[in-house]
């Protein structure tokens, strides 16, 4: 019996849930060094800012228990190169893109959502909330609710309506569930979460952060537990929001957890930095899960934990009458 | 310029102590097949279950065909990775990533070559010296460290170059004092027409410096801190002068970890040079 593993984030279908998590798979052609990116869901490019970013300085990375710190910054060459030759490349190939987006205002997201509106091959828009927003006192955008969806809101008014607009959620917040709120009554279409936490580690033999920006994002299995809470409390809250999981994915049964959870795609981030094929051993991990637990279809696992205790899923019910003498 | 990478599971053949230092060979094909001296391997620790989510990144010290192919690790304990990974025994397998990165460019001519090592940084040095030999060029070694024990493949350096000098900060062997101390004499002696260098970033600034006097080449391979050792966690970058005369940000696992000396800014590696592209304030505007 082969699973059914397709998703739909919003109305784009993708052939399965796993896609890369933003700023973890570059811009594609390196993970194509080794395997066929078409084997993803969907490849979710870093975080594309207007102008060339140089980034932090370094070190820009941490190991921790569990988990990486990092403080990259969104290094990279800025819309124009990415529209010159990163998306070409993608959308040359088919292969389905999120392109993640980031700004330090909202006109700044705006115009991205402009620059991109009309490109060919951007499969969904992610918007990377998680940026200090320079109007006001570099608070970032995913902390308040009000300031999130303002950018959703010009986002969604600029893009086209077979474009969903994905709304990135960071987990550093007093109430998540109101965060999503705002960002899907602002017009997004999925949401996806977490964003790296913000972490710090000291070096204890120069007696200083490890890291050059001193603080910097957490992730790695740390943060799985984090990002399940997170998944559960917003699908429970909005039961019909498509949810991408991401947040410390591993293996299949991270990947799982998250689907139970509510999450109709996962990201897989730093798993990558560890394991290249990281992808594909999990969708292929996930699909053997549900198989074993008589899933038919990846659609009938998401948000499976929600249900009451005490009542099984309803195929495991008929499985039990039909085995029974 | 680099091969293709593979992930393949690798067997270790054998475990040993080189001086101060461990050296592993494992039986790796795929990865000893597309190797070019300057290529590095990137290897996950800590076993299947493992807390240590990043991979460590070593340079390759030798490749052999023996056993459908090896390479030889050569590494000193710093932190639990390669605590772990120095206790690696015949049979145990690791998984390994490569051939990774830029490798070192080696001159069409049979000209005059100075390979300069530091520490167990000299280890990559040895297939390169290999491979200039091949080609006819003339090689010339200088190895240094701290003390005797820490100076990496004196005796192998003997064997194949024409000239050897060793240098130690404590003076048990060889000159006392830094690699760059003897190298202007070496460079002078030999004639030399390039240099190749792979040591910790301060003294490839000095080597680089050495040889810029000399109005000679210069190629360093760079030792810095990295996750993923493929180009996609953007954590290894130092600036580097393009052909452009831009400034920008590159990673060391994929646009090196080999570079010409002086177009790496070593005064700046740790920070983000106000001039570099994209950098905080405007960047670029200040390049000529």
């Amino acid at each position: 019996m082969s699973v059914d593993m397709r998703t739909f984030l919003a109305h784009v279908e993708l052939a399965n849930p796993i896609t890369t998590a933003a700023g973890c798979a570059s811009s594609g052609r390196e993970l194509a060094q080794f395997f066929d990116l078409h084997r993803l869901g969907a490849l979710t490019t870093r975080s594309i800012t207007m102008a060339p970013r140089a980034g932090r300085p370094t070190p820009r990375m941490a190991e921790t228990p569990s988990g990486m710190l990092n403080a990259v910054g969104l290094q990279g060459p800025g819309i124009d190169v990415f529209l010159e030759r990163e998306l070409p490349w993608l959308a040359q190939r088919g292969i389905k893109t999120i392109v993640s987006i980031g700004g330090g205002t909202v006109a700044e997201y705006s115009e991205l959502a402009r620059r991109l509106a009309d490109a060919p091959g951007v499969t969904a828009l992610e918007v990377n909330l998680s940026c200090p927003n320079m109007e006001d006192r570099g608070r970032v955008f995913a902390r308040e609710g009000s300031a999130a969806a303002e950018v959703i809101a010009s986002v969604r008014s600029i893009m086209r309506y077979d474009v969903p607009v994905v709304a990135k959620l960071a987990p550093d917040v007093a109430d998540i569930v109101a965060v999503a709120r705002a960002c899907v009554d602002a017009g997004a279409d999925a949401l996806s979460m977490i964003n790296n936490p913000l972490g710090m580690a000291i070096d204890t033999e120069t007696l200083r952060p490890s890291l050059a920006a001193v603080t910097g994002g957490l992730s790695g299995p740390a943060v799985l537990p984090l990002a399940v809470r997170c998944v559960w409390q917003v699908h429970a809250a909005l039961p019909g929001v498509p949810l991408i999981g991401i947040g410390g994915v591993m293996s299949g049964r991270d990947a799982f957890q998250l689907v139970l959870a509510g999450a109709c795609a996962v990201g897989v981030g730093t798993a990558l930095f560890h394991d290249p094929y990281a992808c594909l051993r999990i969708e292929r991990e996930l699909e053997d899960l549900l198989r074993a637990r008589g899933l038919q279809r990846l659609a009938d696992a998401v948000g499976l934990a929600h249900r009451p205790p005490g009542s099984a899923p309803r195929h495991l019910l008929v499985d039990t009458e039909e085995s029974a003498p | 310029m680099a091969g293709t990478p593979v992930q393949v599971t690798g067997t270790v053949l054998t475990t040993r102590r080189v001086d101060a230092y461990h050296a592993l060979t494992v039986v790796a094909p795929g990865i000893a097949e597309g190797f070019r001296p300057g290529h590095f391997v990137s290897v996950a620790v800590g076993g299947a279950h493992t807390s240590m989510v990043t991979r460590r990144a070593f340079s390759i010290h030798d490749v052999k065909s023996d056993y459908g192919g090896t390479v030889e690790l050569v590494f000193t304990t710093g932190g639990r990775g390669t605590a772990w990974l120095a206790e690696r025994r015949a049979r145990d397998t690791l998984d390994l990533v490569g051939p990774l990165g830029r490798p070192f460019p080696l001159p069409r001519d049979p000209v005059h070559c100075v390979l300069v090592g530091s520490e167990y940084g000299s280890a990559v040095l040895f297939p390169l010296a290999d491979a200039l030999l091949a080609r006819a060029c003339r090689v010339d070694f200088v190895l240094g460290g701290a003390g005797a024990e820490r100076v990496f493949g004196a005796m192998r350096a003997r064997r194949i170059a024409q000239t050897t000098t060793l240098t130690t900060e404590d003076g048990s062997l060889g000159l006392r004092g830094k690699v760059t101390d003897a190298l202007p004499s070496v460079i002078a002696d030999t004639r030399a027409d390039v240099v190749y260098a792979c040591a910790p970033m301060e003294t490839l600034r000095a080597v680089t410096a050495v040889a810029m006097e000399f109005d000679i080449p210069v190629q360093v391979a760079v030792e810095e801190q990295m996750a993923c050792g493929i180009g996609v966690c953007m954590t290894c970058v130092i600036p580097v002068i393009g052909d452009d005369g831009a400034t920008r940000m590159v990673r060391a696992c994929a646009e090196g970890p080999v570079f010409r000396g002086e177009r790496v800014r070593f005064e700046d590696v740790g920070t983000i040079p106000f001039d570099a592209l994209g950098a905080p304030g405007g960047g670029a505007r200040h390049v000529s």
